[in-house]
């Protein structure tokens, strides 16, 4: 069998049913791994040896029939933003050079538990500060599509290992675009969640209202059976870190009302007329989003996370929206052209297309950097050569030791982000910047509701454009954050949003299809993606 | 000259709750243990580590809000206050700026009245306060909502009528909110560096911002004394200064006499006991006098008291912009108070001092003074409570506090909240010195080790063998031999000599090793010389 | 450019950021600051009276740890990664330098 061939839940089911081991799969991309990783450069760090036993470890638990899972022997790769227990986990950062964490990323240890096996960790931008993967402090990585191209990013290592087979799916971040760019970029799927989906915990922060955990992954069908794992609650998932306890959440009363089962109707459903106040009164038994101790104060427990249930092809009726702003200036015509023909597809097989008009689009870049900037500002200060990490030598004084560490540890696009952030939230600037982003964010929130009454999914481009030629981009930081324009807004709105391969540009780099959803709304976007990718398939 | 000048002193008030876990991890909140033995991820800012509420540290912060007369905030928010500095992991401090918990509160003290004038009703000033970021405010989202009208049905504190004359002042409390502890910087000489333990990083805090409304240092102890008083009655802390559960800021500036605005204030901290508090400010005044008779100018700036040297010292540096960049934090979902949370809060607040009083004055027969001096204390009035309940007679249990137990606690300066010993132990030895088990040279003996050690009593009693011997073979036998040493005094007493009998019951007393009841010994003794 | 950044706002955000720029890093980022400021202040453009700030997209409200213990001696891995320790804790260039 080529194992290689297989998708994630493909190969899951070989393995399941013993026509495949999860130790032969790992060798397979450890092999795959000798061929082209020399190259490619997606990975910071393998370790052959450990993930060969990780695999052996895991098919001992098949076999015995512990490990029973749609994932499970799966080799996976993990973005090195995400915490990994005793694995080196650097953020492409000099600044984390040496760090080992002493604990597992939530997202991380729920694929774990469900028996996906870790092959290493893989290459980004600094701190997922960039589209291209090109700010790592440990080299570029390369497109599998397009070798003198880049990847995208912030998750370039994770969606090239993907393309190039080098896993047979991985795990990255989402902020602006993270996960949905690069995955354009190398013609592969990736999607983020609703905001409080996965939790965070173990994630290292850049922007943390605007952070998701997301896969990256071959199939439409890989990514629900991953999505569903990342967003479970999971009790006994603190082990490493000590310091959890139980949960106790609401949403309150008077808010948008959203679907019972999302939160689980005892607790967390308007219409049983509780509110935030008696949520303060519940006791540790009646547990808002299921049985979980929580180490995320923003993760939702949600219930609705049956995501594999939307994997059907049908979009009869279905309405989709296609936002004039997101194909006006601006928008390369190959990419314009391509995207518009999946529209054309899905209108042919039943669904409603209309054009309309979102509006604030190109508020979300103003809106979006400012305040990931002034996040990532305050959530970067923690690095500062005292608990962990890069350390500057020569200094004598405490600040200069701060100063020397961080100049010397961070690059130059953590740097710029650095200062604006501080800038921003500085003494007499904060009304005029900080405080009016997220005045705009809230209007841009408004606009996507609104959409959202009439349309079951936006439909548009991921990005203006192919993947960039290496080393063009980072000379004009505005020129590059301009290329988030269409991912953006999802972030500063907390929605889902899934990016689909949809053909190619005439040098053969793929272009992406992006599919946004209202809040909790996964599964129409999932089914709309499912419907197309089997569409295009036949 | 400083009879021109009046002092104008706002103070910040951080105390330690009484969680068993810290604010936003599951880490305990024990003091001792080695450095960083109380530390995990969260508490020393790893990466990717996240923040979650500890319940019951908004559950006290509400609480001593009620108690001090707040309007509770019914939508409020935790804030980053960004600064580096080593003692804090983040190098951020997760606190409250713009809607903290409590707000617009105020505790009565009360004072002697004295002789020289003072200038009130500050309260009414604008622009008093000020300390934060650039005053930057957003407006409380649930303006308007009531907070069920504390303000009414929470007047409780230590204003009973005295003998002294005395007069009441309100000190207003501008806000509480609740914030994170910080970690211990240690100096090490040997090397000149400096050691970091976050045992402490992450202890929940409430700081207890008050109006610019006290005058002088008696007022600021006042005040402190009664927010103890409150807080230790909340059980919401220990409000140890020495041991920095509570600790106060003094923000001080001086006017002339007459002046409606306020001068510029500095901000004195290191301040571990109400010795050194009154000291700083006496010190402070006198410096910014000194500096306005001198044309010049106060700077706004942070002042560090050394209570040895009594002089304090600027703590500037190049490096200290204090432009701390305040923002929402976005690791935690704000909390929202209602009703039912409030009016669980308020049935769980204890009874406060002024109650207490009345009721002792009218369910307990004893003094007014005993009543002032046990309430004076949460720990005292519980233990009296207890031992009463457990059956002593409350003059007796009130003796032993009043008496005893003062002098001990005196004795070896130590506060009330130091009292180790139990109202079981109290009532039991209560009841062996009233039934006559023992006399009251050993009741004083035994209380002495149950002070220090929590002793029981009557094991102490029967394992040393202090049982009086009042009656019975034993003692007829002891008095018989007494008499048989000393003839002469026993013709003394047969001749009419009264005072002979008290050589013999001194003797008898003696032979017995202090366990007999002298009354018994008396009896024993006109017996045989009859 | 309509945000001229000065050398003292540079030197000022590098206190509060903690980081050293070196003179081409400084003329650098006064002109990518610029920019960036430049490009952020397209938000005036739109009017936002009466627009409440959203720190959180969703109302999630009173999420709480119970008050109990979780932790154990937590020394060892929190040590693990330190640059610099000493009986148990990190060590740092003295404070009381100043």
């Amino acid at each position: 069998m080529e194992l290689l061939s297989l998708s994630a839940v493909e190969l899951g089911a070989a393995i399941g049913t013993g026509k495949a081991t999860a130790v032969e799969a790992m060798e397979a991309v450890l092999g795959r791994i000798a061929e082209a990783e020399e190259e490619l450069h997606c990975y910071i760090t393998i370790d052959k040896e450990k993930a060969l036993e990780r695999a052996q470890s895991a098919q001992r638990r098949i076999e015995a029939g512990e490990l029973t899972g749609p994932l499970a022997g799966v080799p996976m790769a993990v973005k090195d933003n995400l915490c990994t227990e005793g694995m080196l986990t650097t953020c492409a950062s000099r600044i984390l050079g040496n760090f080992v964490p002493t604990y597992t990323a939530q997202a991380v240890q729920n694929l774990e538990r469900a028996g996906a096996v870790i092959i290493g960790k893989t290459n980004m931008d600094e701190f997922a500060m960039g589209s291209t993967t090109e700010t790592s402090a440990y080299g570029i990585t390369r497109n599998p599509c397009g070798r003198e191209h880049v990847p995208g990013g912030s998750s370039g290592g994770s969606a090239a290992a993907v393309a190039a087979r080098e896993c047979f799916f991985a795990l990255g971040s989402d902020t602006g675009g993270s996960v949905r760019q690069p995955a354009s970029h190398c013609g592969v799927v990736g999607m983020k969640p609703t905001y409080g989906t996965v939790s965070r915990f173990g994630l290292i922060a850049y922007g943390s209202s605007l952070d998701q955990v997301g896969p990256l992954c071959r199939t439409v069908e890989d990514c629900a059976v991953i999505l569903e794992i990342l967003a479970a609650d999971s009790q006994d998932g603190l082990r490493s870190d000590s310091c959890t306890g139980n949960y106790v959440g609401s949403l309150a009363a008077g808010e948008k009302p959203q679907n019972q089962e999302i939160f689980g109707a005892e607790s967390h459903s308007p219409d049983s007329g509780l509110n935030a106040g008696q949520g303060i009164r519940q006791k540790t038994g009646q547990k808002a989003g299921g049985q979980a101790a929580r180490n995320d104060s923003t993760y939702l427990g949600r219930k609705d996370i049956d995501f594999t249930s939307a994997l059907k092809k049908d979009v009869k009726g279905m309405r989709i929206g296609i936002p004039g702003d997101y194909f006006g200036q601006g928008l390369d015509g190959e990419v314009r052209r391509v995207v518009l023909a999946a529209a054309e597809l899905l209108r042919k097989n039943g669904a409603v297309v209309e054009e309309f008009d979102l509006s604030l689009a190109e508020y979300a870049i103003p809106a979006y950097y400012t305040i990931a900037a002034a996040e990532a500002s305050s959530n970067l200060e923690r690095f500062d050569g005292i608990k962990y990490g890069y350390r500057a030598a020569d200094a004598e004084e405490l600040h200069q030791m701060y100063k020397k560490t961080r100049s010397q540890g961070f690059g130059p696009e953590v740097k710029r982000r650095i200062m604006l952030g501080s800038f921003v939230l500085s003494s007499g600037y904060y009304d005029a910047y900080y405080l009016k982003a997220l005045r705009v964010k809230a209007m841009i929130k408004k606009a996507f509701d609104e959409a959202f009454a009439r349309y079951d999914c936006i439909l548009g481009p991921v990005a203006p454009a192919t993947a960039p030629k290496l080393g063009e981009s980072l000379d004009d930081p505005l020129k590059m954050y301009l290329g988030d324009i269409y991912t953006i807004s999802v972030n500063l709105a907390g929605l889902p949003a899934i990016s689909v391969p949809c053909g190619a540009d005439k040098n053969g780099l793929p272009i992406g299809l992006q599919l946004i959803g209202d809040c909790f709304a996964e599964k129409k976007i999932l089914q709309a993606a499912y419907t197309y990718e089997q569409l295009k398939k036949a | 000259m400083s009879k021109q000048y009046e002092t104008v002193i706002g103070l910040e008030v951080h105390v330690e709750l009484a969680t068993r876990t810290k604010i936003f991890c599951g880490c305990s909140t024990a003091f001792g243990g080695k450095p960083n033995s109380h530390t995990c991820p969260v508490c020393t800012g790893m990466p990717g580590t996240l923040p979650v509420l500890n319940r019951k540290v908004l559950e006290h912060a509400v609480a001593v809000g009620l108690a001090t007369n707040c309007r509770i905030t019914r939508y409020c928010k935790f804030d980053r206050k960004n600064y580096f500095y080593p003692d804090n992991p983040q190098n951020y401090q997760i606190s409250q700026l713009y809607l903290p918990v409590c707000r617009d509160g105020y505790v009565e003290i009360d004072l002697e009245e004295a002789g020289e004038t003072e200038v009130q009703g500050a309260e009414t000033e604008t622009g008093r306060k000020g300390t934060k970021a650039g005053g930057k405010e957003t407006k409380d989202e649930r303006k308007g909502t009531n907070a069920g009208g504390e303000g009414t049905d929470a007047r409780w504190g230590m204003d009973g009528e005295k003998a002294a004359p005395r007069r009441k002042k309100r000190i207003g409390i501008h806000e509480i909110h609740m914030e994170e502890d910080a970690g211990k910087l240690i100096h090490d000489d040997w090397e000149d560096c400096t050691l970091v333990d976050y045992n402490r990083s992450g202890v929940p805090l409430i700081e207890i911002v008050s109006e610019p409304d006290m005058r002088n240092a008696r007022e600021v102890i006042a005040y402190l004394e009664k927010l103890r008083l409150i807080i230790r009655y909340l059980g919401a802390s220990d409000c140890k200064l020495q041991e920095g559960s509570m600790r106060a800021d003094v923000n001080l500036s001086v006017r002339r006499v007459g002046d409606t605005h306020l001068g510029t204030r500095t901000e004195m901290k290191n301040l571990n006991s109400f010795r050194a508090i009154a000291r700083a400010i006496e010190g402070e005044k006198l410096r910014q006098i000194d500096l306005l008779e001198a044309g010049e100018a106060v700077v706004q700036e942070t002042r560090r008291w050394d209570d040895l040297k009594g002089t304090s010292y600027a703590m500037r540096s190049k490096e200290d912009a204090r432009d701390y960049r305040y923002f929402p934090d976005p690791d935690l979902v704000p909390v929202s108070i209602d009703d039912a949370f409030l009016e669980e809060i308020r049935a769980r607040q204890p009874e406060f001092r002024t109650e207490k009083m009345a009721r002792y004055r009218a369910e307990y027969d004893i003094p007014d003074y005993d009543i002032e001096i046990i309430t004076g204390s949460k720990t005292m009035a519980d233990l009296f409570e207890a031992t009463v309940a457990l059956g002593a007679q409350p003059k007796k249990a009130s003796n032993w506090l009043m008496g005893e137990t003062l002098r001990l606690l005196k004795e070896r300066e130590l506060d009330p909240e130091d009292i180790r010993f139990s109202p079981e132990h109290l009532a039991k030895l209560i009841e062996l010195a009233e039934g006559k088990i023992i006399n009251s040279t050993v009741a004083k003996e035994v209380f002495e080790h149950m002070f220090e050690e929590d002793v029981d009593p009557q094991e102490y009693v029967e394992e040393h063998g202090l049982k009086m011997v009042s009656d019975g073979d034993d003692l007829r036998k002891v008095v018989e031999e007494v008499i048989a040493a000393n003839p002469k005094s026993a013709e003394d007493y047969k001749g009419g000599k009264e005072r002979a009998l008290g050589f013999l019951v001194g003797q008898t007393m003696k032979a017995m090793k202090g366990k007999a009841d002298p009354a018994g010994v008396n009896r024993m003794l006109k017996e045989l010389l009859r | 450019m309509a945000n001229i950044i000065s050398d003292e706002t540079i030197e000022y955000v590098g206190i509060l950021a903690k980081l050293s720029l070196s003179e081409e890093e400084r003329e650098q980022a006064k002109k990518d600051m610029g920019r960036m400021l430049d490009y952020i202040d397209k938000l005036n453009e739109l009017d936002t009276t009466g627009v409440e700030p959203m720190s959180h997209v969703f109302a999630v409200r009173n999420v709480f740890r119970e008050d109990e213990v979780t932790g154990g001696d937590g020394r060892e891995e929190v040590l693990r990664n330190a640059p610099e320790q000493k009986d148990d804790m990190f060590v740092v260039p003295s404070v009381m330098s100043h």
